[in-house]
């Protein structure tokens, strides 16, 4: 992975910058220590890593203006930081670059049960802006499988995704409010607790921009009230085919089940000897899970039962009580542990129309072969979105490139087959070089251009997106500018 | 008129452009700009429609009445119910997807689905410099890339012009119900519907108004459904909501569309001269509808549980706001944008803001409140960006 050479000039004048990043901060919160910044030295994607010329660790939105008028000034880049748990490299950094990490800001600033609103600086978790409301029936609806650790921070600047946004949507469609640091230091307020924006649709842009525009500090987001019940259905098949088949009929018959979760043998049989979750063995395993009182869970599932029934399943199990829904869901939410026990493993998250999925499964498998290595599938399969593993041995030379390669091929098929190369994860580093398969270069001049009027002089996480030769003119003019 | 009958031909006609031009859809908005008109309908037909994966692709001048129809061969919808502005406005023409898409027309259901924008899965647009521009797709994931689809969507086309919209669709429901509510003010109105939100009975309506503003004011609630999911819920939702007192429960699905058709039209203001439409937090509507009152005239409606204002002002309203203004003048257009000035002052105190709909007589007035200075900046920048000779919709947005 190519990326740009870091400025000497830069590093020449790192004991300047720490010290003016010292003025504004206090000393426990800047990191200059090459022992220390090594923590920072990748996020997710831990085949690739750099340490950056510092760290910082702001408290406030004023500090986290303070520190970007400062990097502005003296020409530095600057790379966000949520929790550092990017699949795509989005937060890894560059030698010349401070890491800016809002990991210190994770307050819960205001919560309104009723416009159904919660406020949050962005350095808090997922799973725990959910923890402060769900006492009072209430939920944060995108749950990506990282919640746990991953910041709203990182959520919105990836847009990020989890199994039940087949009904409630992803960031951006929960997404009302930002308090948003400009890289000069300019503090902008977008939105708020009402639904529509004012003018042009900001939030829309930002999200998804992989902290490229600027550092997002405080989020007003959607809240909703928890479902009365939900329950999950186990449905197996003897092939890809008909499970694509059965997932495209429940989606058309009417029902919105909230997930749709598919696995492939190789991830049921992985899941089996770490989880034992006591899956058939079979060659596509469903989840599909619904809400409602019970008698309308009762209802939705009559429906996707029946429809399940006409494709001839090997099996369809029910859960009767909460302690079979939650050993259904068992095998898929430790599906990525086990397959980590196995192995390394690189995980893509191309994005493809629900008709094309049997077809995409079924050459992903035979490209698998072809490059000597295992793919086991795993994914949201009622949006299309698949998530191929690719395992792999990253102390075996020439595995990684391999397995690079490999997942490049698959990503230019879910291109082929009408999708995209990610649907949830980001483009980062990872797929930065692919961008050409999806955009023309006009495609891709548009979208820089959003950067050139939020981050004229491009100082925000470089090198990450776009591909490295279309932006190197402007990285060119900034740095003679500079 | 230019109408371009291909995106390659619109590339053209915006290249070669010597002058401002103004975008029309259907052209039911008018919202008329200066400049040579340039008519998307000569650009039509469905490309891409699969029921299985939710997804509807079409050329920008398609109609939305043969979307719908399309979808509802299907029982498939826009669940975000696009409002048809010709009742209101009394335009002619038919709303094209485009239209749909550029202004972000979302009704009464986007308080539970969501707005145009929620459903929006990729475009393919025509920039200011005659450059073509595909973003995101027809799948309903996509994060590959910046979301210029988001940012196009509400530009009102001075981004692009638009020649390609995905959209993802849902479900129609079986049926549904209405629980109506009488004789409230705004302070109980809105909580109301805001307590009905909250519950997780899936209330995918919560309008407040009078359909006609000489009638006492009602508070709608709306459930959708199969048979009997509606029913169950109609029953929990009363029991939740006793303290408001007594409701009708309309379970006559017709019935029950004609109202949420009508809310979501807005008909009932189709008489007024001025109507301007606010987006505010929903629990501080009835705080703003208190101070506007106080000193101003006008006829108010809530939709979204309040977090939607609709405001008219009759021919004597507004001469009645003219006094109080003290305006001299008799011309019409004055009065509206008196009207609106003091009324987005209001708006500001809230952290809301207010979008002028109609104001007889007056074209070329803004119609969008003013934003932060740095968002205006960023707004100027953007254009400059897309559209550096300023000629898509110039003024439109600033
Ligand atoms: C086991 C595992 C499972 C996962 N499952 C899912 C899943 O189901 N769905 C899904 O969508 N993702 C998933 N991910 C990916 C990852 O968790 C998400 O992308 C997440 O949103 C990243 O959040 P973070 O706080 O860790 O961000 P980081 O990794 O720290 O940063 C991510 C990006 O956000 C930018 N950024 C961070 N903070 C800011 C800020 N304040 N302002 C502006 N930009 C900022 C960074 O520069 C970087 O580009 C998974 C990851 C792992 C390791």
């Amino acid at each position: 992975m190519e990326m740009p050479r870091p400025s000497p000039e830069i590093l020449a004048r790192k004991a300047r910058l720490v010290s003016r990043l010292l003025d504004v901060l206090p000393e426990d919160a800047v990191i200059s220590d090459e022992a220390e910044t090594r923590a920072y030295e990748c996020d997710g994607l831990t085949a690739y890593t750099c340490p950056p010329l510092s760290v910082v660790l702001p408290s406030t939105t004023k500090e986290v203006s303070d520190i970007l008028s400062i990097c502005h000034a003296e020409g530095v880049p600057v790379v966000p930081r949520g929790s550092g748990t990017s699949l795509a490299g989005g937060a890894l950094p560059t030698a010349d670059s401070v890491v800016l990490g809002v990991s210190r800001m994770n307050d819960v600033l205001e919560t309104n049960y009723d416009d159904r609103i919660i406020r949050v600086q962005t350095g808090r978790t997922n799973l725990s802006v959910t923890g402060a409301i769900e006492d009072d029936g209430f939920f944060y609806a995108p749950d990506p499988s990282s919640q746990l650790a991953c910041a709203i921070a990182g959520n919105i600047a990836m847009n990020s995704g989890g199994a039940h946004c087949l009904k409630y949507g992803v960031t951006t469609n929960n997404l009302l409010g930002v308090t948003i640091v400009l890289m000069d230091g300019t503090v902008v307020e977008i939105g708020g607790a009402h639904m529509d924006s004012c003018s042009y649709d900001w939030l829309g842009v930002i999200c998804g921009s992989e902290g490229q525009l600027g550092v997002v500090t405080e989020a007003t987001l959607r809240i909703l009230p928890k479902p009365e019940g939900a329950r999950p259905v186990l449905i197996g098949y003897d092939s890809a085919e008909v499970a694509g088949a059965c997932v495209s009929d429940i989606i058309k018959a009417g029902v919105l089940p909230v997930a749709i979760e598919y696995m492939d043998r190789k991830v049921i049989e992985v899941v089996e000897a770490h989880a034992k979750a006591g899956y058939p063995q079979c060659e596509a395993l469903l989840i599909v899970e619904v809400e409602g009182s019970p008698e309308e869970i009762d209802e939705q599932l009559g429906v996707i039962k029946q429809i399940a029934r006409t494709h001839n399943p090997v099996e369809i199990r029910d859960a009767s009580d909460a302690d079979e829904a939650a050993r259904i869901w068992l095998g898929r939410k430790s599906a990525f542990g086990a397959m980590g026990q196995i192995n390394d493993y690189m995980c893509l998250d191309g994005t493809v129309p629900v008709s094309a999925l049997p077809y995409v499964l079924k050459r992903t498998g035979e490209l698998a072969e072809e490059f000597g290595l295992e793919v086991g599938n795993v994914f949201h399969a009622g949006d299309g979105n698949m998530h191929p593993l690719i395992l792999f041995d990253a102390n075996k030379p020439g595995d990684l490139e391999t397995c690079e390669a490999l997942g490049a091929e698959i990503l230019k098929l879910c291109v082929e087959a009408g999708g995209c190369l990610t649907g949830e994860h980001g483009v980062g580093i990872e797929k930065r070089d692919l961008m050409g398969v999806q955009f023309t270069p006009q495609d891709l001049e548009a979208q820089m251009k959003v950067k050139d009027v939020f981050d004229p002089a491009w100082l925000l996480n470089p090198a990450k997106v776009f591909p490295l030769e279309s932006s190197a003119s402007r990285r060119e003019r900034m740095k003679s500018a500079a | 008129m230019l109408t371009p009958s291909s995106e390659d031909d619109l590339a053209e006609v915006i290249a070669t452009a010597d002058g401002p031009l103004c975008i029309k859809g259907g052209g039911t908005r008018g919202l008329a700009v200066e400049g040579t008109p340039l008519c998307t309908s000569g650009m039509t037909g469905i490309t891409l429609y699969e029921p299985g994966a939710l997804t509807i692709v079409a050329k920008a001048g398609t109609p939305v009445s043969e979307i719908e129809a399309t979808l509802d061969a299907e029982d498939q919808m826009l669940a975000f119910e696009p409002m048809d502005h010709r009742p209101m406005l009394g335009t002619s023409g038919e709303p094209t997807i485009g239209g749909v898409v550029a202004t972000n027309t979302s009704g009464p259901r986007r308080v539970q689905a969501g707005a145009c924008r929620d459903f929006l899965l990729g475009t393919r647009l025509v920039d200011g410099t005659g450059a073509i521009v595909k973003n995101g797709g027809r799948v309903m994931k996509n994060v590959t890339g910046y979301d210029l689809s988001r940012l196009m969507c509400g530009a009102h086309g001075t981004l692009g012009v638009l020649s390609e919209v995905s959209l993802k669709v849902l479900p129609k429901p079986e049926t549904e119900a209405t629980l109506i509510y009488t004789d409230l003010n705004p302070d109980q109105a809105v909580p109301l519907m805001l307590t009905a939100l909250g519950t997780p009975f899936d209330v995918s309506g919560a309008h407040f108004g009078p359909f006609h503003y000489r009638e006492p004011r009602k508070a709608y609630l709306r459930l959708e459904g199969t048979e009997a999911s509606v029913q169950y819920r109609i029953q929990q939702l009363k029991a939740a909501l006793s303290e408001f007192g007594e409701c009708h429960a309309e379970s006559d699905p017709a019935k029950s569309g004609e109202i949420w058709r009508n809310a979501r039209d807005m008909t009932a203001l189709s008489e007024m001269p001025f109507v301007a439409r606010g987006s505010i937090k929903p629990s501080a509507s009835p705080e703003f509808l208190s101070c506007v009152s106080q000193t101003l005239a006008t006829t108010d409606y809530l939709d979204w549980g309040g977090g939607l204002i609709w405001m008219g002002a009759t021919d004597s309203q507004l001469r009645e706001n003219a006094e109080h203004f003290a305006l001299e003048s008799k011309e019409q257009s004055l009065f509206s944008e008196e009207l609106f000035g003091a009324l987005s002052e209001y708006m500001r105190y809230e952290d809301g803001h207010l979008r002028l709909v109609k104001a007889a007589g007056s074209t070329n007035q803004s119609r969008f409140q003013e934003e932060s200075a740095a968002l205006t900046g960023l707004a100027k920048a953007l254009r400059q960006k897309y559209d550096p000779r300023g000629i898509l919709n110039s003024g439109l947005m600033g």
